[in-house]
């Protein structure tokens, strides 16, 4: 896996990004660096903008101004599948599972090169095929049983709960191998022992792998767990920066977020 | 009697392919496309003005149709596959008709109303009558096979597991790196090709193509094959192409029975019975006839399925 090097560049530059949704300025001129081995934890009130910020990150939005560099390349506007390539993955909030696909086959998808995606590759090339779908259908299920899923890998997405879809939206992101992976309330509906196992696995990914991650998090107890740094967002803007201990110990977010959260 | 079977399968070959088509773009890849009918009349003119004004053989004509046909998906594609599926929809459907409407007005290139007579057939040479209808039928299920081999394949693969994604969630797909637009312009492009080469095998079938040949009926038949078969089950598109042909064409033996009816009130009842069918199966068997298949994995699950849950 990719370890990162002392003069990495960071994995995400966010520099002044700006989002309006008709007229309401959504995210206000926001700027962060994650560094390569980081675990960001993002917090902040309901409507604070935190998804929104992911999704100008993963290319789902373009921003009205400011800038986006991804590994030291310039990914400001890029299309998500352009981004994605960049290394950098997420989870949606609410999950996306692809419904009449079969759980192993939305991890599958998230396969970064099988020659069976290409048409050519579909058409002529059959070994190729046959080989990178077997070695990435052996990954997927490793991937599955990181996220306890494996024994509903031939049931269709639809008929997992709302938890396990979560989980799903973990298994594919992993699948994806990543540099910098985002989870939007990845452990939001996830049956409470398998919350500490998620937190076990991202701690695990980020020490054994050196993946980076920025977590969105409402539980306060997990981001306290896992976070080495903390942004916490209020009506779009940052409000602080810091360790979990500095930022939770500054009076305004007290008073915005973790006064009502705790 | 023979010849009304012979007859019947080529018309349902030709359906076949339309309905594999529209199935890779809709089944598989949630792309709406109410222009079938558009297509399949370019790639018919195409087929048809090559070879009897710039006398192409038969093969020549079928590949116009087939870069024609490539053409003008392309550029239907690139002018509203970003946008919405609805704007999709409603400009294959805007494309369909202007193509008759350019073909019925433009006299000089496609004889206009009066039809474009066709002599060029897909055979080796002139044989009696109904061994020509046979080797016509030869040809046209030859076409059938070869695009279902070919949809069967890229169903099959993880190319076809890209199309479904992108069909339940495009934004899936593409924040995991696949360029979706792309994906959909090759599915669109592949099933306008096939639907115009079913166009150039009907033109030489028929022998005299007029505009009023693609008219919109044609393209409910073959979004009724699709619909009745199995989105996304290509086994299903052929058989649902052969149920709605079958009642569609086989209505004909009926009219002795129907003596009270005239033929106009027999060309409607076509459409009730076909109608009645397509309701039928999307009240009690929306999935169609073949529901799209299970795909199971290239290797086998070394553990047991759950017990539970
Ligand atoms: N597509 C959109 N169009 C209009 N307004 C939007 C859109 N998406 C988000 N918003 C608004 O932007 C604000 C920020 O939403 P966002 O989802 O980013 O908040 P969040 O911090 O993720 O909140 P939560 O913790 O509840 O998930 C909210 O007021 C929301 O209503
Ligand atoms: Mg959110």
């Amino acid at each position: 896996m990719t370890e990162p090097r002392a003069d990495a560049p960071p994995r995400i530059e966010a520099n002044g990004l700006t989002k309006r949704f008709s007229g309401v300025t959504v995210v206000d001129n926001v700027s962060f660096l994650v560094e390569p081995g980081q675990i960001l934890g993002l917090i902040g009130p309901n409507g604070a903008g935190k998804t929104t910020l992911f999704n100008l990150m993963s290319g789902v939005l373009k921003p009205d101004a400011g800038r986006l560099v991804v590994n030291g390349v310039e990914a400001s506007g890029l299309p998500p599948h352009r981004l994605a390539r960049l290394g950098l993955v997420r989870t949606f909030q609410l999950a996306r599972e692809l419904d009449k696909l079969t759980v192993l086959e939305n991890v599958l998808l998230a396969a970064r090169t099988n020659a069976g995606e290409s048409l050519t590759g579909a058409l002529f090339r059959p070994a190729a095929v046959r080989l990178d779908e077997r070695a990435a259908t052996e990954r997927a299920r490793e991937m599955l049983a990181l996220v306890s899923l494996s024994d509903h890998e031939s049931k269709p997405a639809a008929n997992l709960s709302g938890g396990q879809k979560k989980l799903l939206e973990m298994a594919r992101c992993l699948m994806a191998e990543a540099d910098t992976i985002l989870l939007d309330e990845i452990a939001a509906g996830v049956a409470p022992h398998l919350v500490d196992e998620i937190a076990l696995l991202i701690q695990r990914l980020n020490r054994e792998h050196g993946k980076t991650f920025v977590v969105i998090e409402h539980n306060i107890g997990f981001i306290r767990a896992l976070a080495s740094r903390v942004v916490v967002m209020a009506a779009g803007r940052v409000l602080a920066e810091g360790s979990f201990a500095h930022v939770s110990a500054n009076p305004a977010v007290v008073e915005s977020y973790l006064g009502q959260a705790a | 009697m023979d010849a009304y079977l012979v007859a019947i399968l080529t018309i349902a070959g030709i359906y076949i392919i339309l309905a594999l088509a529209l199935n890779l773009q809709f089944g598989l890849t949630g792309l709406v496309n109410f222009g079938v009918v558009g297509f399949f009349c370019l790639g018919a003119y195409a087929s048809g003005i090559a070879t009897e004004s710039f006398h192409a053989p038969f093969v020549g004509g079928l590949c116009v149709a087939m870069v024609t046909g490539a053409v003008a998906g392309g550029l239907l594609a690139l002018l509203s596959l970003r946008l919405s599926g609805d704007f999709l929809a409603i400009v294959t459907l805007g494309f369909a008709e202007t193509i008759r409407l350019i073909f019925n007005n433009e006299d000089w290139l496609t004889g206009g109303p009066k039809g474009l007579l066709i002599m060029t057939r897909p055979v080796l040479a002139d044989y009696s009558r109904s061994a020509n209808a046979w080797m016509v039928l030869a040809v046209v299920l030859t076409g059938a096979v070869l695009t279902l081999a070919l949809m069967l394949r890229l169903a099959g693969t993880p190319y076809g597991r890209v199309l479904r994604a992108i069909r339940e969630d495009e934004l899936v797909p593409a924040t995991l790196g696949k360029n979706v637009f792309v994906y959909r312009l090759q599915s669109f492009v592949i099933g306008s090709v096939l639907m115009a080469a079913a166009g150039s095998l009907y033109a030489h079938y028929v022998q005299t193509i007029t505009p009023d040949n693609f008219t919109t009926p044609v393209a409910i038949l073959v979004w009724m094959s699709v619909i009745v078969g199995g989105p996304g089950n290509m086994l299903g598109s052929v058989i649902g192409a052969l149920v709605v042909v079958t009642i569609y064409e086989g209505s004909r033996f009926l009219t002795p029975w129907l003596g009270f009816l005239d033929a106009e009130q027999v060309s409607a009842l076509r459409f009730i019975v076909i109608g009645t069918v397509l309701i039928l199966v999307i009240r009690f068997r929306p999935e169609g006839l073949l529901p799209e298949p299970k795909h199971t994995p290239v290797v086998p699950a070394t553990r047991r399925p759950a017990l539970k849950g």
